[in-house]
């Protein structure tokens, strides 16, 4: 299991889990933020990703 | 009287809440009847941490004299009794060698974080401010 990518998602996952389920009460609450964060995540990732592409390792 | 006494939501004192919180992820909000939160922390942390340590991540030594080692061992501790039973079983050593040791170090600290947030809102939960 070595894929950035999916690694990327599966911490993503796990911490918007844990952040919505602290920051809110309401299962739909905790849905739509966890969902937020999850996908701010994955889009910050990617476009880290790409903004570093040019670099020399 | 403390206005956060005064508030207090629980019977259960703050500070039980937030060391039961801390020793077993989830446990705190289960025993503040805050049931369906206390079982995701209890799933999501100890996952994250396992995943880590799948990952072949480490769970890192007291060692003061390099301080980003001694603050990631005090994360990686966050997670409560799953970083004892890892040390306990021998698990954690970590293989720097692997392409994935950075992600699994990168999982098990910030498990051991996640969980000190939990052990912070169960605080809260039990002194009546949330």
């Amino acid at each position: 299991m070595t894929s950035h990518l999916w690694l990327l998602a599966l911490f993503a996952f796990f911490v918007a889990v844990v952040f919505a389920s602290i920051a809110h009460d309401a299962p739909r609450e905790q849905a739509a933020f966890g969902i937020r964060i999850f996908g701010g995540f994955l889009l910050a990732g990617l476009a880290l990703g790409w903004l570093m592409y040019p670099l020399p390792l | 009287m403390p206005a956060v006494v005064a508030e207090r939501a629980s019977s259960v004192s703050p500070w039980v809440a937030a060391a039961l919180a801390w020793l077993v992820p989830g446990a705190g909000h289960l025993l503040l009847g805050r049931r369906q939160k206390g079982l995701i922390f209890l799933a999501a942390i100890p996952a994250m941490f396992a995943i880590g340590l799948g990952l072949s991540g480490r769970v890192f030594p007291f060692d003061f004299s390099q301080p980003l080692v001694a603050l990631a061992a005090v994360a990686a501790r966050g997670v409560g009794a799953p970083a004892f039973l890892a040390g306990w079983l021998d698990l954690g050593r970590g293989v720097v060698t692997d392409a994935s040791y950075e992600y699994g170090n990168a999982f098990v600290i910030v498990s051991g974080l996640l969980n000190m947030l939990v052990a912070l809102d169960a605080f809260d939960v039990a002194s009546g401010r949330k």
